[in-house]
């Protein structure tokens, strides 16, 4: 169990859970970030905040704050 | 008539599509969320005619945003006749979710699958018969761009449309599949359109659906509950949902998709990125681009070849009039060299005015309102469009090339110091190119309270009808001086913009703390910005500034000089000094005192005060007043008659020399221009997107930001000493500021809480903060 917030450049894993409510994880559910994809941290910002994950196929990229909302195995 | 709404992700291809069907010239760019509002175009060909609606792009139906709320509320309420769902092919996954909701819908639905050019480029094809056999709606291959099959997707499109369709979902099984279905049966019974999606949107837990239909959501909640946990889900059936959608998709449709290599192989796009988005690298790229851009647009010694080898640059200062086309300072860049020649041209066309008019024995009068009133203003705008072009086509580029959504994450984290989102970058940007497009792009910003200050600042990036000032006053500058570069001081300029812009979002954000809006965004793939959309905007772009130049600005310029050219009794006269609008420009002579160019000038001061006060109809109106005036003031030898009229638009250059402006009186007249109220259209934008109080505030807002911080440019500029009372009253503003804030915040705290969650104290009714404040 680990969150994708604490992930390396080039680590990946497959998503367990979304916590949190509302907009936000809904957001994360309808762009993909759902249970069982697998993605791959593919690079950090400058200040290493936000980051760039790669998932079904594309990219998309997200704050560490939100990032910390999804539980990767 | 036949409505196709066409539905699908942002940056999926709509508005190509659109334009492509349309023949329109809406803006399409390379990042997400370029359309924010709903388009409608009328499509000609095939012998019927119909209506085309583009809709904002979404990524699911949800009630979250407002793009989603008009596409939702568009398809349930105006009930189009079919749905064109764009499918961008080259992310079927994701794209594919959202049609997964979309079938749920009774309307009937055709799959256009966009950018299949890009796929087959990259070696991978899609099985577009297995496609249709899982979906149950026709699909067809197109390229929105390219114009490839977009007539055969109409022709089916049409044949779609005259056969009803009923929804259909891909959540057939467990529990959520018999909820679903109990409640369609029973929003089916009350005779609701869609019942099936309503249905879906119930069990999810959808505020909208559920304030609609309160009985049924009722029941389903029981439903649901009473069987919870029996599939695993915890009853977190928004999830669930999302879940099984997802599951489908990569289950049943995505294997329609062969990819010619591995998922994880780095393709073109990436590789890029290595480098554009680079930790280290990224930032200094983004300013050398930024630098290059400017150099190409504004620089009379491009590649600063002038400077490097002097005797090239000497060769280059001497010589004839046709030589100063090429060469000023060294080689001149596209864009002088441009507007070398377009100068050369109106100022030709100017004199053989005059001496034709002349010749026909026309009055002193005629010919001074047709050559020195209309044409004398309209061609010192005219002058500046070719720089104007060239900076819009290289902002283009790097929009359709997807660079600027790289721009938004590499720049989040310092934004958010400032209290907005990274995504806020993108309308800034489009406010070099124009305010009022760049207003309504603030929709797609998270919260009111980051629209709002976003709104506030986007005038202060130097739009392309303000750009005309900054180059004259540069121009002027450096005549005077003869010093200086006029490149540097424009950029200067520009850069004073932005820093004003950052350091007045700064304390925005110091006076109202407030959450975070999300940041998750796409990137999209890097593409090759097409000649073909390139041409359409520039065309486009140069058809609104004739309008422009032909209409309004013609119009002021015709008021300026009558105004400067009738007494109070109405009488012509031949010397401006006599006229109503000298009498109007000395009442407001003096309110420019502190900012150099007011009481303190010797002659004929008033000139900057009228050209202000013109600059509120059109920004191209400042310029255009004083080349009116100049040449009026010409006609009557106040200032050399030549000099006013000739000369790559030096007419403030004379009016300077005439006048007794200085140069720092001159930098904090085009810094004042440049950051105070804009032009009508944009105060009416912003007047439409924000609420009356905030507006006012906003009006009072950017005068005031003005008047300061260009009286700051003058007096440090004259006396440098100054720049330490500058800095000193900052400071006391700055601590007043966070006093009052922190005042403000005790008093918050004090205040009874209405609802019951953190970080929530401007809620009257507690939505649970997962509503967005309206």
């Amino acid at each position: 169990m680990k969150r994708l917030s604490q992930f390396a450049v080039g680590e990946r894993g497959v998503v367990l859970s979304v916590t949190g409510d509302g907009a936000i994880r809904r957001r994360l559910f309808d762009m993909g970030v759902t249970p069982g994809v697998e993605v791959r941290l593919r690079k950090k910002a400058p200040f290493g905040d936000p980051i760039e994950i790669t998932l079904r196929g594309y990219a998309l990229t997200l704050r560490k704050a939100e990032a910390a909302r999804v539980v990767l195995e | 008539m036949l409505q196709f709404a066409l539905v699908g992700n942002p940056n999926s291809g709509k508005t190509t599509l659109f334009n492509a069907l349309t023949g329109s010239t809406a803006r399409v760019g390379n990042w997400p969320g370029v359309t924010v509002d709903k388009k409608e175009g009328a499509y000609k060909k095939g012998g019927v005619a119909a209506t085309i609606v583009d809709l904002p792009g979404v990524y699911s139906l949800s009630p979250y945003t407002p793009e989603e709320v008009i596409a939702r509320d568009f398809i349930l309420t105006k009930r189009p006749d079919c749905i064109v769902d764009i499918v961008d092919a080259t992310n079927l996954e994701r794209n594919l979710y959202l049609t997964t909701q979309l079938l749920e819908l009774d309307v009937p639905i055709i799959v256009a699958l966009n950018m299949t050019d890009v796929l087959s480029r990259r070696g991978d094809c899609i099985d577009v018969s297995l496609l249709e056999r899982r979906l149950g709606v026709p699909v067809v291959e197109i390229s929105a761009l390219r114009n490839v099959n977009v007539d055969e997707l109409m022709q089916r499109a049409m044949k779609t449309a005259r056969k009803p369709r009923a929804g259909r979902s891909v959540l057939r099984s467990g529990v959520l599949g018999a909820a679903i279905e109990t409640t369609a049966v029973a929003l089916r019974q009350k005779g609701v359109f869609s019942p099936l999606f309503h249905a879906t949107k119930i069990v999810e837990g959808d505020e909208i659906a559920i304030k609609n239909y309160r009985a049924e959501a009722r029941d389903s909640a029981a439903l649901i509950r009473a069987r919870v946990g029996k599939d695993g889900f915890d009853g977190d059936v928004e999830a669930a949902i999302a879940n099984v959608r997802y599951e489908y998709v990569t289950a049943r449709l995505s294997p329609a998709l062969t990819r010619a290599r591995g998922v994880d192989e780095y393709t073109a796009s990436e590789m890029a990125d290595r480098w554009i988005t680079h930790k280290q690298i990224g930032i200094p790229l983004f300013f050398l681009i930024l630098f290059a851009l400017f150099h190409l647009t504004f620089s009379a010694d491009f590649l600063y070849l002038g400077r490097l080898f002097p005797a090239f640059g000497a060769w280059c200062k001497r010589g004839s009039a046709i030589k100063t086309v090429f060469f000023q300072n060294g080689l001149c860049s596209p864009g002088v060299l441009l507007r070398n020649v377009l100068t050369a041209l109106t100022d030709g066309l100017g004199r053989g005015l005059k001496t034709l008019l002349r010749g026909f024995g026309c009055g002193e009068a005629v010919v001074g309102l047709l050559c020195d009133g209309v044409w004398g203003g309209v061609s010192s705008v005219l002058q500046f469009l070719p720089q104007v072009l060239v900076l819009f086509l290289l902002f283009s580029l790097l929009e359709d090339s997807g660079y600027m959504a790289r721009v938004a994450f590499l720049f989040d984290r310092i934004f958010r110091r400032f209290g907005v989102s990274g995504r806020a970058f993108l309308p800034m940007i489009m406010g070099f190119g124009c305010s009022v497009p760049a207003m309504l792009n603030t929709r797609t910003l998270g919260t009111q309270r980051e629209r709002t200050a976003t709104i506030r600042v986007i005038p202060f990036f130097c739009c392309s009808a303000k750009m005309p000032i900054l180059l004259a006053a540069a121009g002027a500058i450096v005549t005077a001086k003869n010093a200086f570069n006029a490149d540097m001081v424009v950029c200067f300029m520009y850069f004073l913009g932005v820093f004003v812009a950052f350091s007045t979002l700064f304390f925005m954000n110091k006076q109202t703390p407030q959450e975070e809006s999300p940041f998750i965004m796409e990137l999209p793939d890097y593409r090759l910005p097409s000649v073909k959309n390139l041409a359409i905007r520039l065309w486009d772009k140069i058809k609104r500034f004739l309008q422009k130049a032909f209409t309004l600005v013609t119009l002021s310029c015709v008021a300026v000089w009558c105004l400067a050219h009738f007494s109070w009794d109405w009488r012509y006269v031949a010397d401006v000094r006599f006229s109503m609008l000298v009498a109007l420009g000395k009442l407001l002579q003096p309110l420019f005192t502190p900012l150099g160019f007011g009481g303190q000038l010797k002659t004929d001061g008033w000139v900057f005060a009228v050209a202000a006060l013109a600059g509120t109809i059109a920004k191209e109106d400042v310029v255009a007043t004083l080349g009116t005036l100049a040449a009026s003031l010409g006609a009557i030898g106040a200032i050399d008659a030549v000099g006013a009229q000739t000369e790559n638009g030096a007419q403030l250059a004379f009016l300077a020399q005439h006048t007794g402006i200085t140069a720092p009186a001159l930098l904090a007249f085009a810094v004042f221009n440049l950051l105070t109220i804009p032009c009508f259209a944009t105060v009416a934008t912003a007047r439409a997107e924000l609420d009356k109080k905030t507006f006012q505030k906003t009006l009072l807002f950017w005068f005031v930001t003005s008047y300061l911080v260009s009286a700051a440019v003058y007096t440090i500029g004259a006396w440098w000493w100054t720049a330490f009372v500058w800095v000193a009253a900052l400071a006391i503003g700055y601590a007043a500021k966070e006093i009052f804030a922190r005042q403000k915040k005790d008093k918050i705290k004090k205040k009874k809480r209405v609802g019951g969650c953190k970080n929530c104290n401007r809620c009257k009714v507690c939505n649970g903060c997962a509503v967005r404040l309206q």
